[in-house]
């Protein structure tokens, strides 16, 4: 086994115990805590009077167009670190290409800024 | 490769024993540091509110989370029967995995005095005091706080509660908008160390003027601290638990163990993003070494492994105290505020200046030389330009959209 995948399999051993340990917490927890549940204690609590309507209400929808803009910029990072750790491979010509790009993207971003994607009222 | 050899036959005793030593280190240390963090940041809240904070269990109070932790264990567990069982459960494990993984890349420690490169002997075998040293550590960061989301998020979500539902949509959108400027930020301390291991990142910060911070012209650490900030829901930025309009936010519905575990993830997400705050922009366990023109400065503390180990925590303290004083300080931000920050501010500065930065470094590799000046001088007219493109823009944009009679 290559030294690339071990250091692999130890932070997934890691996170096995890390799991075990939530799991141990939440053991412990059950053979000890009260288990005495009533039909008041399980309502969803909203200030202290009987929930009106359906838990799930719909919120705004302007959270998915963050959602979709960080799309973007999520993408753009495959590109950016790979390349920054190469910086001298590609000297002026990978300079000027990431030049190029950053400057598609940032215009995506003027766009969006320009629709009113990004304002919040 | 892809077969399931998780124990092969080519580790020795000697090495598992060296990751077992390493693990169960780490595990008490995370616990114990978390335990001491939520201490901390009551006692020093206090201090700066005129309280005394807590003082009865242990000296100085210390004892006072284990104390918190044990009541949790007795209280009575609580599912609302409106909620997703099977999310409402899993999320907390969401939230804590992560949380803990973190640790697994920071680099804790180890001899840097004199140039050492900071590993050291065990059991026969050189190793370095951090757990793994994966190719791509500081992604694997990224990575983990991305799924750091899917806890919190789900958390709200699967309560089938208004509050936590609130708390969780803003949660996601302030945390995934504030990534995108963590990563762009950290992009410019890829540029200058070069690599993606944390190791790696440690080794070329080998004294002050060529730790990160200094080396990347500040800019990207005040973008990195702001972002890490928000990522972490932490005041200013903790709309997502905003107590006075969201009660607790996504957590609302917990209660017992469960909570305790958001609550353990939330103080560990504090120390960890602190420690890689210290290991990308300071040096992590690197001593305080100057090395500018004639004043040569190198302090060893002669404690051999451990030296490097103690540079690191007090490095940690200060950014331990910093997130503290920032609570205690500042009033929490409007939403739109919040997005306006992120959006229109941090990511495209930091996108600049990861551009001009990139610049420069290329700059010095050409001969002739670049002109640093005129480097900086095109970078600040383009800045420039851009910016007052962008007003006139949004000038027109929104005369357009008022002539036409639009809703926003």
């Amino acid at each position: 086994m290559s030294q690339f995948l071990r250091e692999y399999l130890t932070v997934f051993w890691f996170a096995v115990l890390a799991l075990l340990l939530a799991g141990l917490l939440l053991g412990i927890s059950a053979l000890v805590r009260p288990n005495k549940p009533t039909a008041q204690k399980l309502l969803a609590y909203e200030s202290g009077v009987d929930p009106i309507g359906d838990g799930w209400s719909q919120s705004q929808v302007r959270y998915y167009f963050f959602a979709l803009l960080f799309v973007i910029f999520d993408v753009e990072a495959v590109f950016i670190f790979p390349w920054a750790t190469q910086l001298e491979r590609y000297g002026t010509f990978g300079l000027v290409e990431m030049g190029i790009f950053v400057f598609v993207l940032l215009l995506g971003l003027v766009y969006a800024w320009r629709k009113g994607a990004l304002r919040w009222v | 490769m892809l077969s399931l050899d998780l124990l092969p036959h080519s580790l020795t005793l000697a090495t598992v024993l060296i990751i077992l030593l390493k693990v169960v280190v780490i595990f008490v240390l995370g616990l114990v540091g978390t335990m001491l963090m939520v201490w901390f940041e009551r006692k020093v809240i206090s201090g700066m509110q005129n309280r005394i904070g807590p003082n009865k269990a242990g000296p100085w109070g210390l004892l006072q989370t284990l104390a918190d932790g044990v009541k949790l264990f007795f209280k009575e567990d609580l599912i609302p029967d409106k909620s997703d069982r099977f999310v409402f459960k899993m999320a907390p494990f969401l939230a804590f995995v992560p949380a803990f993984l973190v640790w697994s890349v920071i680099p804790l420690g180890g001899d840097f005095s004199g140039g050492r490169d900071g590993s050291f002997s065990m059991f026969g075998h050189r190793t370095w005091m951090q757990l793994a040293d994966p190719p791509i550590g500081i992604l694997l960061v990224l990575a983990l706080s991305s799924i750091a989301v899917y806890g919190v998020m789900l958390a709200g979500w699967s309560s089938g509660s208004k509050y936590p539902l609130l708390g969780s949509v803003r949660a996601s959108a302030q945390m995934i908008s504030y990534e995108a400027a963590l990563g762009l930020s950290l992009a410019a301390v890829i540029l200058v160390s070069g690599t993606l291991s944390t190791h790696g990142i440690v080794l070329g910060q080998s004294s002050v003027s060529r730790w990160s911070v200094i080396a990347t012209g500040l800019l990207p650490f005040i973008v990195f601290m702001i972002a890490a900030t928000a990522e972490l829901n932490r005041p200013p930025f903790d709309l997502v638990e905003a107590e006075s309009e969201l009660v607790s936010g996504f957590n609302t519905e917990y209660s017992s163990i469960r909570f305790a575990l958001f609550y353990l993830a939330e103080f560990m997400n504090t120390i960890t993003m602190s420690g890689i705050i210290v290991t990308l922009f300071f040096g992590g366990p690197q001593p305080v070494r100057f090395d500018i023109g004639s004043l040569h400065v190198d302090p060893n503390l002669h404690l051999g492994v451990l030296s490097g180990t103690v540079w690191f925590l007090l490095k940690l303290l200060v950014f331990l105290y910093i997130y503290v004083w920032l609570r205690a300080t500042l009033p929490r931000l409007r939403y739109d505020q919040l997005m306006n920050l992120g959006w229109k501010l941090l990511i495209p500065v930091a996108l600049w200046w990861f551009i001009v930065l990139a610049a420069l470094r290329i700059g010095d590799e050409r001969t002739p030389r670049w002109n640093k000046g005129v480097v900086l001088a095109i970078g600040a007219a383009v800045f420039i330009a851009g910016a007052t493109l962008l007003v006139v823009a949004n000038g027109v944009a929104r005369r357009n959209r008022e002539r036409e009679g639009a809703m926003f």
